[in-house]
C-alpha cells in the first residue's frame, strides 16, 4: 500500500495549494442518527451506520464500489478515545461481525472492508488504505491531498461518532499521573470545555460582553438544527429554545453550561474524493476542493490563552485563504466548529466572515444570522443544533453548494464554503467551491 | 477540599520533591532563557533536554480568569462543587500559568486581575505531600 507523508498544510508561506481545484468531492452520505446505540439493534451499530454512509456516498457519486481505490478511516474509537476504556469492555459480545469491540465502539478499516463485502458492496480494488487519519478536521484535507498526490483516484473517507450507554470519562481514584498531575488536583476535567471557558472569559475581559451575548448564536444553532430532518433535536426534542432557556441553563463549568455543550450521538458520514476531471462526469454537481489547512499547537504552559488562540487561527486562515487564492470577501457559506459555543467566535473573527473582526462577534450575533437572512452564519446548525456529529458542517457545505439544503438553503450567494473542526489550537479546515478556479 | 494526589514520574519528581519542601522550582532552559511549566522532558522552544535546569521562582502572580466547576467527572472533587478554578499568571514570567482553586475565595467571587501569592497546601490522605496553591493577597 502507498503511504502519505508531509501532507499537512500547517505553516505560512505555502502559497496556493498545488492541487487547487483539481480535486473534488463527488459524493457524500450519512447514516441515521441515534442518541445512543441501544445494545440490541444490530442494524444500528456504529459499524452498520458507517457502512450505510459509505454506500450512500458511493451511490451519490454514481460510482460503483469497484471504482473505489482508496479508503481513509479515522482510528479514534467511536470518534472519542474514551469510549472503550471507560464503557463496557466487560460487556458480552455477539455473533460475528460483532464478536469484538470492532464495529461497536470503533471501526477499523479491515472491519469496514469485510462488512462492505458482506453487505454486497465489496471494495475490491483498494490500493490505498489509510487507517491512521486524524479526526475529521485534518482527515478531509488528508483525503483531498491523497487524491491530488495520485495515491488513489477515488478516495472514500469516513468518520463516525459513537455513543453507547453510560456516563463516560469518570476520573476515579486518589492519584493523578501523567499529564493529569498538572491539572486534576485542582479539579480539572479531561475535556476541552474548561480550557475554552478560560479563553472565553479572557475574550470577554478584553473586548467586553459576557456569556449572555452568546444567546442569539446558540438559539440560532438550535433553529438550524431543527431545519435538519435527521438531527437529534428534530427527532427527539422538536421545539425551539429561547434566549431565556440559554441564560438559565444548568452550569457545568461556568461560564459553560449544558446548552453550550454538544450532545453526544451515534452517527456516521462518508465523503468521496476524486479528481476534478472525474467529478465532472459524476452523477452530482462537483464540489471542488480549493485548499486545506491544519493547526496543531501544543500549549506552552498549563493552559492556552486568548492570544494563543487568536494567533493560531490567524495563521490557519492565512494558510487556507492563500491556498485557495481568495480573501475573506470570497467566502459565502461558513460553518465553523461549535463543539462548545464559547470558541466559535474565534473562528468567525479569524476568517473575517462578513467583515467580522476581532472583538466584533457579539455584535454580529445580535444581527440577522438566520439562514434566510443576509448573514446565514453556521447554516448547518453545527453540533449544537444536530448533536455531536462533527460532520454536519461538512455535509451542509456540500448541500449549500449543490443547492439542495432544503429549509436550510441560504438565500445569499453560495458558490464557496469553508468549514472545519475542532478547537483553535488543534484543527483542520477545508475550502470548497462550485467552480475549480 | 479532597484534591487528587499528583503521582510524580521520572521527569517531574524533582519538581514535586521541591514542592514537598515548600519551594516552587520551574524548569529553566539556559539556551532559550525561558522558564517552563508544566514539567516536560525537553524545552518547549528548542527541544533540547541537556539545557534544562531547575530555578526557584518567587511565587507572585495575578488572576487571569476564574471559572466555577458545578459538575465534575473528577470523582474525588464531587463533594467540593461548586468550586473555583482560576488561571494564575506568574509575575516574573507571565507566559507561565498555573491552576488554582483560590482557597479562601468563595465560588463565583474570583477577582479578575487580583494579585495572588503562593502557598503550599497539604493534601488530605497523602501522608505529608503538598501541592502549590495560590490565594488572593490580603485574604
Amino acid at each position: 500500500m502507498t503511504t502519505q507523508a508531509g501532507w499537512q498544510r500547517d505553516r505560512d508561506g505555502l502559497g496556493v495549494w498545488e492541487h487547487r481545484g483539481k480535486v473534488a468531492i463527488a459524493g457524500y452520505g450519512y447514516s441515521p442518527l441515534d442518541r445512543r446505540w441501544d445494545g440490541v439493534s444490530m442494524d444500528r451499530t456504529l459499524g452498520a451506520f458507517q457502512v450505510i454512509a459509505m454506500q450512500k456516498a458511493i451511490a451519490d457519486a454514481g460510482m460503483t464500489p469497484d471504482e473505489i481505490d482508496g479508503l481513509m478511516v479515522c482510528p479514534e474509537p467511536a470518534g472519542d478515545t474514551w469510549a472503550q476504556a471507560d464503557r463496557g469492555l466487560n460487556r458480552p459480545f455477539f455473533a460475528a461481525p460483532y464478536d469484538t469491540e470492532d464495529g461497536l465502539s470503533y471501526t477499523s478499516a479491515k472491519w469496514l472492508i469485510d462488512e462492505m463485502a458482506r453487505q454486497g458492496t465489496p471494495l475490491t480494488n483498494l490500493k490505498y488504505i489509510d487507517d491512521k487519519a486524524p479526526y475529521i478536521g485534518p482527515e478531509m484535507g488528508k483525503a483531498a491531498q491523497a487524491v491530488g498526490d495520485g495515491l488513489a483516484k477515488n478516495v472514500l473517507m469516513t468518520y463516525n461518532m459513537g455513543n453507547v450507554e453510560g456516563r463516560y470519562h469518570l476520573e476515579e481514584g486518589i492519584y493523578s499521573a501523567g499529564g493529569r498531575q498538572w491539572s486534576a488536583p485542582w479539579g480539572w476535567m479531561t475535556s476541552a470545555m474548561m480550557q475554552h471557558a478560560f479563553v472565553f472569559l479572557q475574550y470577554c475581559t478584553k473586548y467586553g460582553g459576557s456569556r449572555d451575548d452568546l444567546a442569539p448564536f446558540v438559539v440560532n444553532q438550535r433553529r438550524n438544527g431543527l431545519l435538519t430532518p435527521w438531527s437529534f433535536y428534530t427527532q427527539h426534542e422538536p421545539y425551539q429554545i429561547a434566549a431565556e432557556d440559554y441564560l438559565d441553563a444548568r452550569p457545568v463549568a461556568w461560564p459553560v453550561t449544558i446548552l453550550d455543550s454538544d450532545r453526544p450521538v451515534q452517527h456516521a458520514a462518508a465523503f468521496l474524493f476524486t479528481s476534478a476531471e472525474r467529478a465532472r462526469d459524476a452523477k452530482q454537481k462537483p464540489v471542488y476542493v480549493m485548499s486545506h489547512a491544519q493547526i496543531n499547537k501544543p500549549n506552552r504552559s498549563t493552559m492556552a490563552t486568548l492570544q494563543d488562540h487568536e494567533d493560531v487561527t490567524d495563521l490557519l486562515v492565512k494558510i487556507l485563504y492563500d491556498g485557495a487564492g481568495v480573501t475573506a470577501n470570497d467566502l459565502d457559506v461558513f460553518n465553523p466548529y461549535d463543539g462548545f459555543s464559547v470558541f466559535t467566535q474565534t473562528y468567525l473573527e479569524a476568517f473575517k466572515w462578513h467583515g467580522v473582526g476581532r472583538g466584533e462577534a457579539f455584535d454580529f450575533y445580535k444581527g440577522d444570522i438566520r439562514v434566510e437572512g443576509p448573514h446565514p452564519f453556521n447554516s448547518s446548525g453545527g453540533n449544537l443544533g444536530n448533536g455531536r456529529t462533527r460532520t454536519a458542517m461538512y455535509t451542509d457545505c456540500i448541500e449549500q453548494l449543490r443547492g439542495i439544503a432544503g429549509a436550510r438553503q441560504v438565500q445569499v450567494k453560495a458558490e464557496t464554503a469553508a468549514c472545519g473542526m475542532v478547537t483553535p489550537t488543534g484543527n483542520g479546515h477545508i475550502f470548497l467551491s462550485t467552480v475549480p478556479s | 477540599m479532597s484534591k487528587t494526589i499528583p503521582q510524580p514520574d521520572e521527569v517531574s519528581k524533582p519538581f514535586w520533591d521541591a514542592v514537598d519542601q515548600k519551594k516552587l522550582t520551574l524548569q529553566y532552559c539556559s539556551a532559550c532563557d525561558r522558564l517552563q511549566y508544566p514539567v516536560r522532558p525537553t524545552c518547549y522552544d528548542c527541544g533540547k533536554s541537556d539545557t534544562l535546569t531547575w530555578r526557584e521562582v518567587a511565587g507572585k502572580g495575578h488572576v487571569l480568569e476564574t471559572m466555577v466547576v458545578h459538575d465534575t467527572r473528577v470523582v474525588r472533587r464531587k463533594v467540593d462543587v461548586p468550586f473555583n478554578v482560576a488561571l494564575i499568571s506568574l509575575d516574573e514570567a507571565p507566559y507561565i500559568n498555573f491552576l488554582s482553586n483560590l482557597p479562601g475565595t468563595p465560588a463565583h467571587q474570583g477577582p479578575q486581575g487580583a494579585a495572588v501569592e503562593l502557598f503550599f497546601e497539604e493534601l488530605e490522605g497523602s501522608g505529608g505531600r503538598f501541592i502549590h496553591e495560590w490565594r488572593v493577597v490580603g485574604q
